[in-house]
């Protein structure tokens, strides 16, 4: 960092946009975790001039970032595509309101779904929101686009919208970097109720400025840099931007291109001109048809979704395929599906696996939510049943529980880790004990935001720097809701754990069970392993119930064999189970499946 | 003259340092001047799902995912992922893979079989096929934990960049404590692949 060296650095794009937001003196960083945007909060808070920090949710870590915008100070919030959705409320209003300092929010779209729960287009939301959003199509664009976006954001007095997507975010390439220059803009509190008070009188005089607004950065929209005609071969125009200008690039290098940076507002007369130097013409975009119902509402002939999938990501064989047909070389090479796959699983040692075992022999319907536990729904675990979006899972069985009437709290559970809690679980809990349910609501407390990569958060007791943090009680906050019955258990003791689960599901009062176990990736389980477990090959019958617990220290050996019976006699098998050591923690939820207790710890 | 594209995609399962090896790999052609790009597609690596990197150099790359078909060399840390992947490599395109096997939940539980004609097939694509047993060469190295880094040894007998090259990314990349052992790991999958 520092320096300002024309040397270019390999970077994935969210180390660029941060250090891009760096560049641009920003001041305030926040987001909360979530796949592909979690690290550039994560490399923003290594710059020391930065305040980073991981705010409970979307929501809070945009109204945060605002204020400080508000003060005078260049500020940036972070978030995936659903976390916007989130962070919407706030978003809409701060368009008629405007900002100071520099505000930029980043959305990290997810094509294709790798690590999300829809993959939702979030160029909508610009238009809808009526605020600019620059696109990079790698990395080094990011770094660029995001220090022009803090520029844009100041000029035209309204955050900036920036979208990546995981090949730009997860994507690494060559970055220039230079040097931070802080921001002139004194830093106070200005009293302007017309500006900050979106009162009606106040909105609606503000209204036609947002408009006004938008119709100036059209007429920059034409002339933009970052909107880009690169002339070649006529035959063949495309229109595009993003990750799949890198595709369409890749599969026709001798093509026109019309490369957009500014997703919105898009330009007319750019368009119009470029079409006419081509003959035939294309949008490549990926999801939705944004760009091409545009073009197309301009007049200008034009094909995309016809031809280039709308459905999960592209690539330069998508494309290729799309303008050139079915017979053109370099077509999608599918994946062998025989081939046994490999699924992300629960870790060895995961605190989750005693609790959704004993979940599923209790046969509720179990109203999940985001986490690493979403991982208990595929088979052979098959313990969770549903899952919406972040914090949903408690108020969707607050409703099952309303619509089952007589009987329902027995047959509903919500479940939901500590973070998602911290970031949307508070509010529908507080509902279920206002509004008189009488349900279950089982709290997995593993210390951490942990599928995410560990990020700190208001109950884990550390925060973005890894320092020590206050930490929020779950307990406590339940009591102060009034929720009388709090049990908290050991979720790999399944016997306990079972017999609270029954306890609570049969009370015919609201019950909060908190299932507490620290991830085992974090240092105080990793400091607390137990010794590997070994199978007894005297005694194990081939049963192969250890393996329904989903365990990848446990494998099946398919080889004739004998072993005795608790009574003394010897009967035959077909196989046995064994423990990988390597893997193996200790946790022994193996052994308390087992109906012959044959998981040993090693004498 | 323009320098095509070099396709190189990287495979494994998550722990085993599939993202330090591209990273290597990426760096050195960076050091080298060219143009890089690397995707890495993980996130549930560390719940033990695939890992696959993919590293592209030459004069100017576009696309950050190898197009499909054509992948030049396919370096694979875990048996079965090579298998997974070779589709992937283009007809004369070469293959360096880990006999090392780890078992994928299915196969554990008994309820697929781990593929036996992996090399068979293989050798069908890349006749030249490098194969070795890396966890035991690292063991031999003096850490199992170089595993990765001996194969990435074996790769680098198939690229253009000077083995001092390597040397020094290495060095860069992997914790300060862990280089000589690294080193070792790095050379003896080097000799094992020219030899």
């Amino acid at each position: 960092m520092g320096g300002g060296n024309p040397v270019k650095r390999l970077m994935a794009g969210n180390e660029a946009i941060a250090r891009g937001a760096w560049e641009a003196g920003c001041r305030v960083g926040t987001a909360y975790p979530g796949t592909p945007s979690t690290e550039i909060l994560q490399f923003l808070s290594e710059y020391p001039e930065v305040n980073a920090e991981w705010s409970p949710n979307e929501k809070v870590a945009l109204e945060v970032a605002a204020g400080a915008a508000m003060a005078g100070a260049r500020a940036l919030a972070a978030m995936k595509h659903v976390g916007l959705n989130v962070a919407a409320d706030p978003l809409f209003t701060l368009s008629y309101t405007g900002i100071r300092g520099g505000l930029v929010v980043i959305t990290a779209d997810d094509p294709e779904m790798h690590s999300s729960q829809n993959e939702q287009d979030n160029r909508h939301y610009a238009r809808a929101a009526k605020l600019p959003m620059l696109e990079p199509a790698d990395s080094e664009e990011a770094r660029r686009l995001v220090k022009l976006a803090f520029a844009l954001s100041e000029e035209w007095d309204c955050p900036v919208l920036v979208r990546t997507s995981t090949r730009i975010s997860h994507g690494e390439g060559l970055v220039e970097t230079e040097d931070r220059r802080e921001s002139p803009l004194e830093i106070k509190l200005e009293k302007n109720p017309a500006k900050w008070v979106m009162l009606p009188a106040y909105a609606r005089a503000r209204r036609p400025l947002v408009e006004a607004r938008m119709e100036k950065l059209v007429r920059l929209a034409e002339s933009f840099a970052e909107n880009r005609i690169e002339p070649g071969d006529r035959s063949l125009g495309i229109i595009t931007s993003g990750v799949a200008y890198q595709y369409a690039r890749e599969a026709f290098p001798e093509a026109s291109y019309l490369k957009l940076g500014m997703m919105w507002p898009l330009p007319s007369e750019l368009f119009r001109r470029f079409a006419g130097m081509v003959d035939r013409l294309y949008v490549v975009e990926e999801l939705d048809p944004f760009l091409e119902d545009w073009v197309r509402g301009l007049g200008i002939q034009v094909i995309g979704k016809a031809v280039i999938p709308l459905i999960g990501e592209l690539s330069p064989a998508l494309v290729r395929k799309g303008i050139s047909g079915e017979t053109a070389a370099g077509q999608p090479v599918p994946l062998d599906l025989s081939l046994p796959p490999r699924p992300p699983i629960l870790c060895a040692g995961c605190p989750y696996r005693g609790i959704f075992t004993v979940l599923r022999k209790l046969k509720v319907f179990v109203c999940g939510d985001i986490g690493c536990y979403t991982l208990a729904a595929p088979a052979p675990l098959s313990a969770l049943d549903s899952c919406l979006c972040m914090g949903a899972g408690i108020g969707q069985s607050f409703g099952m529980e309303k619509a089952l009437g007589e009987g329902g709290p027995r047959r509903v559970v919500s479940v939901i880790g500590d973070s998602t809690f911290f970031h949307s679980g508070v509010t529908p809990l507080m509902d279920m004990a206002y509004n008189h349910s009488r349900g279950t609501v089982i709290i997995l407390d593993n210390h951490t935001t942990a599928m995410t990569g560990r990020q700190g958060h208001p109950g884990s007791g550390y925060d973005i720097r890894g320092e020590a943090a206050p930490a929020m009680d779950i307990a406590k906050l339940a009591e102060a809701f009034g929720i009388r019955r709090v049990r908290v258990v050991d979720p790999c003791n399944l016997e306990e754990t079972e017999a609270v689960l029954r306890q609570e599901l049969a009370a015919e009062e609201l019950s909060v069970v908190i299932a507490r176990g620290p991830c085992i990736l974090i240092p105080e389980a990793r400091e607390a392993i137990k010794p590997a477990l070994r199978v007894n090959l005297k005694i194990c019958a081939g049963c192969r119930t250890c393996l329904q617990v989903a365990c990848p220290a446990i494998s099946y050996v398919r080889q004739a064999g004998e072993y005795r019976t608790r009574e003394g006699k010897v009967k035959k098998r077909k196989g046995y189970s064994q423990i990988d050591e390597r893997l193996c923690t200790g946790c022994a939820v193996c052994r308390q499946v087992c109906p012959f207790a044959a998981h040993r710890e090693p004498s | 003259m323009v320098m095509k594209v070099t396709n190189v995609l990287m495979a494994g399962v998550g722990g085993q340092g599939i993202i330090l090896a591209s990273g290597v790999l990426a760096k050195t052609a960076a050091a080298a001047g060219l143009d890089v790009k690397k995707s890495d597609v993980h996130g549930m690596a560390q719940r033990g799902g695939s890992v696959l990197s993919h590293v592209r150099f030459g004069d100017r790359v576009y696309s950050p995912l190898i197009p499909d078909g054509e992948t030049d060399i396919l370096m694979a840390a875990e048996f079965l992922e090579g298998l997974r992947w070779l589709p992937q490599v283009r007809s004369r395109g070469r293959v360096v893979l880990s006999t090392q096997r780890i078992l994928p939940p299915t196969v554990t539980r008994g309820e697929q079989a781990y593929p036996e004609d992996i090399l068979e097939k293989i050798k069908r694509r890349d006749p030249r096929a490098i194969h070795l047993d890396c966890l035991e060469i690292a063991q031999a190295a003096g850490d199992v934990r170089t595993a990765t880094v001996v194969l990435l040894g074996a790769l680098s007998t198939l690229l253009p960049f000077a083995q001092r090259k390597w040397i020094e990314l290495l060095e860069q990349e992997v914790p300060k404590k862990a280089v000589p052992v690294n080193l070792v790991a790095f050379r003896r999958g080097r000799e094992w692949a020219k030899g």
